[in-house]
Order: C-alpha cells, then sequence, then structure tokens
C-alpha cells in the first residue's frame, strides 16, 4: 500500500464529512427518520400512504445539490471510469443488494455506525470488504 | 410542509457534503477501494467527520419519542445480524466496487446530469424493484420482512 498524497484531501472529506453528518442529524431530530438513502428510495418503489412525499423531497433535494453547490464554488470533477455493461451490473447489485441488507453507506455507514448499530457495524465490515476485494479483482487481477 | 420542508434540506445539504468531500465522484471513491495501488484514503474521513457529529445527534433523538416537529422518533430496532444482512451487503459492496457509486452519489451524478449515472440509476432503481417484487411474492407465504435500518 502507498498513500496518493496527490488525490488525498483530508480537509476537504472531513469537512463534507461533518456537512453530511449536519444533513443527517437535521433529519432524525427534525423527522424522527434514518437517513439511509436506498431506504428513502426504496420505499417510493413500495409506497403507501402518506409516506411518499418526504421521500421524493429528500431525493430532489440530493439532486438538486449540485445546482446550490455551482452557485458557490466550481463543481469537482466527476469521472465514471465504468462502461455502460459494467454500470448495469454494478447497479443491479447495488440495488438487490442495500435492500437486501436493509441499508448502504448512508443508512448503515453513517447513521448505523453512529447509532453503534450491531447489525450496521456487521453490515459496514461486509461492504467495505467485498468493495476492496472487488476493486483488487478488477484493477490487479483482471486488468493487471 | 415543515417535514417536507426539512426532508428536502436534508438532502440539499447531504448532497453538498458528498460534493464537497469528492464522494460524488466515482473515481475518488475507487481511490479509496484500491489498497493496493495508490490508496486515497480520504472517505475514511468522511466517515469520521459524519460519524462525528451523526452519535452526537442519534444520543440526543434517541432520548425523544418525538422529533422536534412532532414526528414519531423513528429509530430501528432490529439487532438480529442474520444472513441476510451479510449477504446483501456483500452483494452491494461488490456493485460498489465496480462502478464506484453507492446510492447517494449516483443521485448526485445524475443530478449534474451525468449520462452513465442516469444507466446506474435505472440498474438500481431495477434492482430494488426486483426486491420489492420477492418480498411481495414470499409476503404471503411465512417470511418475515427484511427488517429495514434505513
Amino acid at each position: 500500500m502507498s498513500i496518493d498524497w496527490a488525490h488525498f484531501t483530508p480537509a476537504s472529506a472531513l469537512a463534507g464529512g461533518v456537512l453530511i453528518g449536519v444533513a443527517v442529524a437535521l433529519f432524525v431530530l427534525l423527522t424522527g427518520r434514518i437517513a439511509g438513502i436506498s431506504g428513502v428510495l426504496g420505499g417510493l418503489l413500495q409506497p403507501s400512504r402518506g409516506d411518499v412525499g418526504w421521500r421524493v423531497a429528500f431525493v430532489a433535494g440530493l439532486m438538486l445539490s449540485p445546482w446550490l453547490y455551482r452557485l458557490l464554488a466550481p463543481l469537482p470533477p466527476l469521472v465514471i471510469e465504468a462502461g455502460t455493461g459494467r454500470l448495469v451490473l454494478a447497479g443491479l447489485l447495488v440495488g438487490v443488494g442495500t435492500r437486501y441488507a436493509g441499508g448502504c453507506t448512508s443508512g448503515h455507514g453513517v447513521c448505523g455506525v453512529s447509532r453503534l448499530s450491531p447489525r450496521s457495524l456487521v453490515a459496514t465490515a461486509a461492504f467495505m470488504a467485498a468493495g476492496f476485494a472487488t476493486v483488487f479483482v478488477v484493477r490487479h487481477l483482471v486488468a493487471g | 410542509m415543515p417535514r417536507l420542508l426539512a426532508s428536502f434540506v436534508a438532502g440539499l445539504v447531504f448532497g453538498i457534503g458528498l460534493l464537497l468531500a469528492g464522494m460524488a465522484n466515482p473515481a475518488k471513491v475507487l481511490g479509496f477501494l484500491d489498497l493496493a495501488g495508490a490508496w486515497d484514503p480520504s472517505l475514511a474521513l468522511v466517515m469520521a467527520g459524519a460519524v462525528a457529529v451523526g452519535s452526537v445527534a442519534f444520543a440526543l433523538a434517541k432520548r425523544r419519542r418525538v422529533s422536534l416537529l412532532g414526528a414519531p422518533m423513528q429509530l430501528p430496532t432490529a439487532r438480529q445480524v442474520d444472513r441476510r444482512l451479510v449477504v446483501g451487503s456483500l452483494v452491494f459492496g461488490i456493485g460498489w466496487g465496480l462502478a464506484g457509486f453507492c446510492p447517494g452519489p449516483a443521485l448526485v451524478a445524475l443530478g449534474e446530469g451525468a449520462g452513465q449515472a442516469a444507466v446506474f440509476v435505472l440498474a438500481m432503481l431495477a434492482g430494488m424493484g426486483l426486491h420489492a417484487w420477492r418480498e411481495r411474492m414470499q409476503g404471503t407465504a411465512l417470511a418475515a420482512p427484511v427488517p429495514q435500518d434505513a
């Protein structure tokens, strides 16, 4: 392992993380809910009465965030290396996996770890390990 | 109405945090997941910052029965670590490592107008739909619904 000092951005990473924490805090303290994005989105596919508006509002906020960001600063680079086939496969796996596990990076990784939930600690360890292993295979075994 | 506005603002702040952290960019996420290459530890600091604030928020939330806007406090109660949790998380992690996208950043990148993000999000919705369909099929039989942590 060697640290990529050219791309390591500790200050903006920490500041961005704090903002994510603030968003999670606002959400739970004001609405009483967990800001887990796979759950917010997945719930829209199994809609029940009175349970749709807040989900749409949260997703709209996420999707409009680049517009607000752009008023304050230039948008950071967006580099998507995966081709269409890989994006489709990745999307399917993320969709099925997060719903099956009951959460993703936000619901388990941020909210659950903040609550020290045993389920979320296990989930986070599992998806991190699978992510590390997958990138190792793709970049160093298949591509190498 | 105040709750809808609170949800919208929370989504907005979440997205701005992702953008500022560089996490709406899959290349940067993959830089973190590539331990054997040139490793970019940034994502670990994003988690640290988010969890530091989140811990305080949830400590406060746990002591309340209703939110500040009067909604019931809905914190997850499931504690059982089961096969679905582990298998689902592993499947999610493989997808995450393939493209560098998880659900939040994909929606932000879609908001930036990236066509490839649209491909990912459509596939992700299809995957979520598949899960919803399976659950409906099983729901009439015996299976308990998947505990939702989020």
